[in-house]
């Protein structure tokens, strides 16, 4: 069920009803339930795969905390008896048994989600070399992908992790645990949450609040703006420029880069918008996933901004446990003693960054363009590193140079460099990203830009001009984000400006949104993943 | 304490270490920083940080840094 549904407004109203209706106890189970119901919608056979990995990560989860109690009071009971190293070895057996525990849920549950998502990437990959030899294809399996599962798994697995490492009690019970995994605001397309986090507010009875139910709402509204004005809009002109390379290149390319930018961001975060806004409705509390990413004056500060759940995901889950083993560590002094302080220094750092780009493009798509775009990620990170001596010398040389000017052009340039990484997204084919990109440099059409070529694409004048305003509304809604949240500033405001604002939101949605006759909302760019 | 701080500015020299106390919330140290802090402290006071000690009450000071680095070296 897309959340620009007919159905899904349906859906949210009346579980809204029934939520703040039911006596405050059982609201998580209504929660429970009406995940279930929009999961089984999804498609009934998906629900056999999250209840596997919900119930081996609950159930693993809850024997190495068992463990973990046994061990504390073994050690309790014969602290006078043992001396200093049978506790050690003690311990270190007891932790092999959990190890066992998380190694094992781990293997299932990442096994699933490789089996289901990766199988065909991995066939076509044997294919190809089979094919070197003048061997027949293996047949592919084309299995279908269960709604959200790089997002529920990631989810699961954290939470698994953090049960492991002591810094999270496991939960008791399997309905409650379940929510967890299944909450269907966020199963689609995350934010990957944090069980600490969540669960403060997930399993805890909300009285209703007409002002939290209303704030909820209106960061719904704006969700759909961006959506359905923005995204559904632009969208049309960036699947015909993308669509045919042969015919659009050149300032096409640069065109179709930076609107494909634009839908991604409004695509994305709107879909987020409609998630954190309707759990806050039912008084249920999501970690944000942006912060005004576009704004970044590098793309490291970018990667701090984007998507920001799935990269804290990724450093506290891969970078840090691949950086901080004692594999990696040995190779730290390997590469001091070969290659010297300064080199050996950096080294292991970009090792486990390659591990943690490499799982973050193949996290993104089955695809080798998922995985070169992660590299080139990268590629960029370490040389703006190896960059950052040079930076330095030259800001302390040109004080001035932090200016406005300087950071406009810093944002700019970041900007453009996520457009041509965005653009990786867009082709299977790694060869069309490279022309397309590359037809840009040598590109004599600039004319498009001005004679009305761009009026071909599936956008007429008006839509053009739905865009500008709709683009500078949003500009304009992050600039005033940097002083706190904007619905709380409008809060602030007479009665009059309230309603013209939201009202007029409103009216904008219905007015300006991508709809009409035959009118199919388009999935959500990250439901894919 | 010295050895600990030496290790932190030869990593940011332009920074007081003695008096930060947001060194991960203030984003002057980032997860770069975090592994090359790691690797230095192995070397140096011969303890290894697991990912599980990598949470910012550890490395938001340098103060509570070398509580970490002592707690380790109690357990070892």
């Amino acid at each position: 069920m897309l959340f620009t549904s007919y159905g899904f407004l349906g859906f949210a109203a009346v579980l809204l009803l029934l939520y703040y209706l039911l006596p405050k106890r059982h609201q998580w189970k209504l929660l429970l339930a009406a995940s279930l119901v929009f999961y089984l919608l999804g498609g009934a056979w998906a629900i056999v795969y999250i209840l596997a990995t919900a119930v081996s990560v609950w159930y693993a989860a809850l024997r190495i905390q068992a463990n973990a109690a046994q061990q504390s009071a073994y050690l309790q009971a014969h602290k006078d008896t043992l001396d200093r190293e049978g506790k050690k070895a003690y311990r270190a057996q007891q932790k092999r048994i959990r190890r066992r525990w998380l190694t094992g849920c781990l293997l299932l549950d990442l096994g699933i989600l490789a089996v289901v998502k990766y199988t065909d990437f991995a066939i076509a990959n044997v294919n190809a070399v089979l094919g070197l030899f003048s061997k027949g294809p293996l047949p592919l399996l084309h299995i279908l992908l269960p709604l959200g599962i790089s997002f529920y798994t990631f989810q699961a697995v954290g939470y698994l992790i953090d049960v492991y490492r002591g810094s999270q009690p496991a939960e008791r019970s399997l309905p409650r645990f379940l929510l967890f995994v299944s909450f269907f605001p966020l199963v689609i397309q995350g934010p990957i949450s944090r069980f600490g986090q969540l669960s403060e507010t997930l399993y805890a009875g909300h009285p209703y609040d007409g002002g939290t139910v209303a704030r909820g709402l209106q960061r719904m509204l704006w969700g759909y703006f961006k959506k359905l004005v923005v995204a559904d809009r632009i969208v049309s002109a960036v699947t015909v420029i993308l669509g045919d390379v042969n015919a659009y290149h050149g300032a096409y390319a640069l065109v179709g880069m930076v609107f494909y930018t634009v839908q991604l961001y409004a695509d994305f975060t709107g879909g987020i918008d409609i998630t954190i806004g309707l759990s806050e409705a039912l008084g249920v509390t999501v970690q944000e996933n942006f912060i005004r990413p576009y704004f970044s004056k590098s793309l490291k500060e970018y990667w701090r901004r984007w998507h920001i759940s799935m990269c804290s995901w990724f450093r506290d889950y891969v970078f840090y446990p691949v950086s901080s083993s004692k594999a990696m560590q040995r190779f730290a002094r390997f590469s001091r003693s070969r290659f010297g302080e300064a080199v050996g220094r950096r080294l292991p750092v970009y090792v486990s960054s390659f591990v943690v780009w490499f799982a973050t493009g193949i996290w993104h798509g089955a695809s080798w363009n998922f995985i070169v775009w992660g590299l080139l990620n990268w590629a960029i990170l370490m040389i703006s590193e190896e960059l950052e001596p040079l930076y330095a010398r030259f800001h302390a040389k040109h004080p001035g140079a932090g200016g406005l000017g300087w950071r406009l052009f810093a944002v700019g340039r970041t900007f453009l460099l996520i457009c041509c990484l965005n653009l990786f997204d867009c082709f299977a084919n790694i060869g069309d990203t490279l022309f397309m990109l590359g037809s840009v440099l040598t590109a004599r059409n600039w004319g498009i830009l001005w004679n009305g070529a761009l009026l071909e694409l599936g956008l007429t004048g008006v839509d053009y001009a739905v865009l500008a305003g709709a683009v500078a509304l949003m500009l304009t809604v992050s600039l005033l984000g940097r002083r706190g949240s904007v619905r709380a500033q409008i809060a602030k405001r007479p009665y009059a400006v309230r309603f013209i604002v939201w009202y007029g939101l409103f009216l904008l949605v219905l007015l300006m949104g991508a709809y009409g006759i035959g009118y199919d909302a388009s999935q959500f760019i990250y439901n894919r993943f | 304490m010295d050895e600990l701080l030496h290790i932190l500015n030869e990593l940011h020299p332009d920074i007081d270490f003695t008096t930060r106390e947001h060194l991960i919330d203030d984003i002057i140290l980032d997860s770069f920083d975090i592994v090359t802090l790691i690797a230095e402290i192995g070397e140096e006071f011969d303890v290894t940080i697991t990912a599980d000690k990598i949470v910012p009450a550890n490395f938001n000071s340098a103060k509570a840094l070398y509580a970490l680095i002592q707690e380790l070296q109690d357990e070892a």
